[in-house]
């Protein structure tokens, strides 16, 4: 339990660095009046909305308000559509978090058998079919993939709609281009990751207590496989948000990924801030369920922090 | 009826060039219930290669390439893979010198041991876990149902060799192979683990075929010993026979080389040279190039094994020619 407090705390402070640097790098990086208001304005235009959008202040006193208004829950309003900018992220949030979500589970589903199949045959022509897949899906940009989906399975086929939500038929495409890249380089890492775990003496065990090589598989390697895969999986979930920004703009997926494009061009600070706030906190969180993970999956891990935590009772 | 016979067992390896090499060349024993054989020899004559090809755990590329192996009476070759598969899961067990690697880190003692209770028997799951506490308890582990749920690393490595063997020992098997089993562990606990197997011999009537290169380990616990040098069985002979008069050279220099306490000698006698590499083995008897007794019958025709009146078998020209130094 100490463990997690101290991860939340180190969370907390991550959280408050991000915000810290995206207010200021927003800031010092341009005037959104010069973007969202005519080239021919007067003069007395631009400043009243400077005022109004508390531009003409320190960055300071900016900053202490922007703080003093987040912590009543107040994202500020965006700029541009005159909303509230958490709710305008909230209202497309789910979107994004249901195609996330299938992309990373189409991800699972398709690169850890592949991985554990490839390791399984490692060197035959299985194991280079699976490889060179791995390679082709990795290279594949997603914008290249999703537009040659939609001429297939929309413009020639039919079958599934080229763009939009709301139906299951509408997320095949979409899942698919996102979780394409992610599967193949899960693939790859579960085969290095399960290569190295099968010479490994209590593998022989296994088999000299005479389990199959399912069992083996399953029961043996795979649990002890499974910490470097998450490691990644961890680490690469930033690529993935990255990938829904261009699968939502390429599909017409009304999520994040095109509300952010449009508030970045528009130097929508309010909606900027909110946007990454969010996805901020959705890396902490990813990270922070891995670090628990660890512990559930290893006890050696868990033995560790035990001890550490035990150790440090005992200065106390 | 022996557990186990080999008679001119021969492995090979493909190398990935095509080309193949036989790590185990021929190998000739028998042990029976109850009775322990120690194969002896230099690191890289064949020892383990043998132990894997009987507990049917060859790595991929190598493959028993002749000879007869049995298993209780059955010969393995006349099974299909998997009732050869399932013969080996009855019969036969193994203990190897890592225990502590041997041992899934992810998994609890008594799972591992408890899976290895029902992989051989076929038990439920509760009397698979009871069994896994009686047999962690037979092999000395105090406290064995709290012990049962703790994973190997919290385990030293005498207890995971406790372990290694409880789980061994699961489903009785009829034939232990101990590959090295003592070899890791500081003396005090090589002697305890000895004495243990020793004694789960005696009460399940298992064979062991042990490996090992420590003599005294060989001296104390076989009842056979088979010298292994460059893939072949080139003596074997009762315990006592065998130190009590080697006749192989290669036996007489393995005795020679031994430390002893109780004469004033100055330097161990030492076999020059070392074993020739499996792809450069002599056309006639491999141990010939470093024997001080070869003669030119030596170089150009590998000896065929010879049995003597009393249970011996040597593989030499001029059995007995040279002495131990001593």
């Amino acid at each position: 339990m100490r463990f997690v407090a101290v991860k939340l705390l180190r969370s907390a402070v991550t959280m408050w660095l991000v915000i810290t640097f995206v207010f200021v790098v927003l800031r010092i990086s341009g005037d959104p009046t010069d973007i969202l208001l005519p080239d021919d304005v007067a003069q007395e235009v631009r400043e009243f909305y400077r005022v109004k959008w508390g531009l003409d202040q320190s960055l300071w006193q900016q900053y202490l308000a922007y703080w003093k208004a987040l912590s009543t829950g107040d994202f500020g309003v965006s700029l541009r559509a005159g909303l509230p900018a958490w709710d305008m992220v909230m209202e497309r949030a789910p979107k994004t978090l249901l195609l996330g979500l299938c992309g990373l589970a189409m991800a699972l589903f398709i690169g850890i058998p592949l991985g554990v199949i490839a390791a399984q045959y490692q060197g035959s022509a299985l194991d280079r079919g699976v490889m060179s897949f791995a390679v082709f899906g990795f290279s594949m940009p997603n914008f290249f993939l999703g537009i040659i989906l939609i001429l297939v399975f929309s413009l020639h086929l039919r079958w599934l709609p080229s763009s939009g939500s709301g139906t299951l038929a509408h997320l095949v495409m979409p899942a698919f281009t996102l979780g394409t890249a992610f599967a193949a380089q899960i693939a790859r890492f579960t085969r290095s990751a399960m290569i190295d775990v099968s010479s490994r003496a209590y593998m022989r065990t296994a088999r000299s207590k005479g389990a199959g090589p399912l069992r083996r598989v399953v029961s043996h390697a795979f649990p002890n496989a499974v910490v470097p895969i998450v490691t990644i999986i961890g680490l690469k979930v930033g690529e993935l948000i990255g990938g829904a920004v261009v699968v939502e703009t390429v599909f017409a997926w009304p999520g994040l990924g095109r509300l952010v494009t449009i508030a970045v061009a528009n130097r929508d600070l309010a909606l900027v801030q909110a946007i990454l706030i969010l996805i901020a906190a959705t890396m902490i969180l990813t990270n922070l369920i891995v670090d628990l993970m660890y512990g559930w999956l290893d006890p050696r891990v868990r033995d560790a922090r035990n001890a550490a935590g035990h150790r440090r009772e005992a200065r106390a | 009826m022996p557990v186990l016979e080999l008679d001119q067992l021969r492995v090979s390896i493909s190398r990935p060039d095509g080309t193949e090499v036989l790590p185990v060349r021929e190998v000739s024993l028998s042990v029976d219930a109850g009775q322990t054989l120690a194969l002896v020899g230099e690191s890289g004559c064949g020892k383990s290669m043998t132990c894997l090809a009987v507990a049917g755990l060859l790595p991929q590329r190598a493959r028993i390439a002749a000879g007869t192996l049995k298993l209780d009476g059955t010969d393995m070759a006349s099974l299909t893979a998997a009732a050869a598969f399932q013969q080996r899961r009855r019969t036969v067990a193994s203990v190897f010198q890592d225990a502590t690697g041997s041992l899934n880190p992810v998994r609890s003692i008594g799972w591992q041991i408890a899976e290895a209770v029902r992989l051989r028997r076929g038990a439920t799951q509760a009397e698979a876990w009871a069994e896994a506490i009686r047999l962690l308890g037979r092999v000395g582990i105090a406290k064995p149902e709290d012990r049962a749920r703790d994973y190997p690393h919290r385990f030293s490595g005498g207890m995971n060799q406790r372990a290694m063997i409880a789980l061994a020992i699961a489903g009785s098997p009829r034939l232990l192979i101990a590959d090295e089993a003592t070899t890791a562990l500081d003396v005090t606990i090589q002697a305890q683990i000895l004495d243990l197997l020793a004694d789960l011999q005696a009460e399940m009537g298992m064979a062991v075929l042990l490996v090992t290169h420590d003599l005294g380990v060989v001296a104390r616990v076989a009842d056979q010993v088979a010298v292994m040098y460059a893939g072949r069985v080139v003596e074997r002979a009762p315990v006592r026979r065998l130190f009590a008069e080697p006749r192989h050279p290669y036996t007489q220099g393995l005795l020679g080389a031994r430390p002893r306490i109780d004469r004033d000698i100055a330097a161990l006698v030492t076999i020059d040279g070392a074993v020739p590499p499996l792809d450069a083995m002599p056309a006639g008897c491999a141990f010939a190039p470093r024997c001080v007794s070869a003669d030119i019958t030596c170089d150009r025709q590998d000896p065929s094994a010879a049995r003597d009146g009393a249970g011996r078998f040597v593989a030499c020209h001029r059995p007995g020619a040279a002495r131990v130094a001593a």
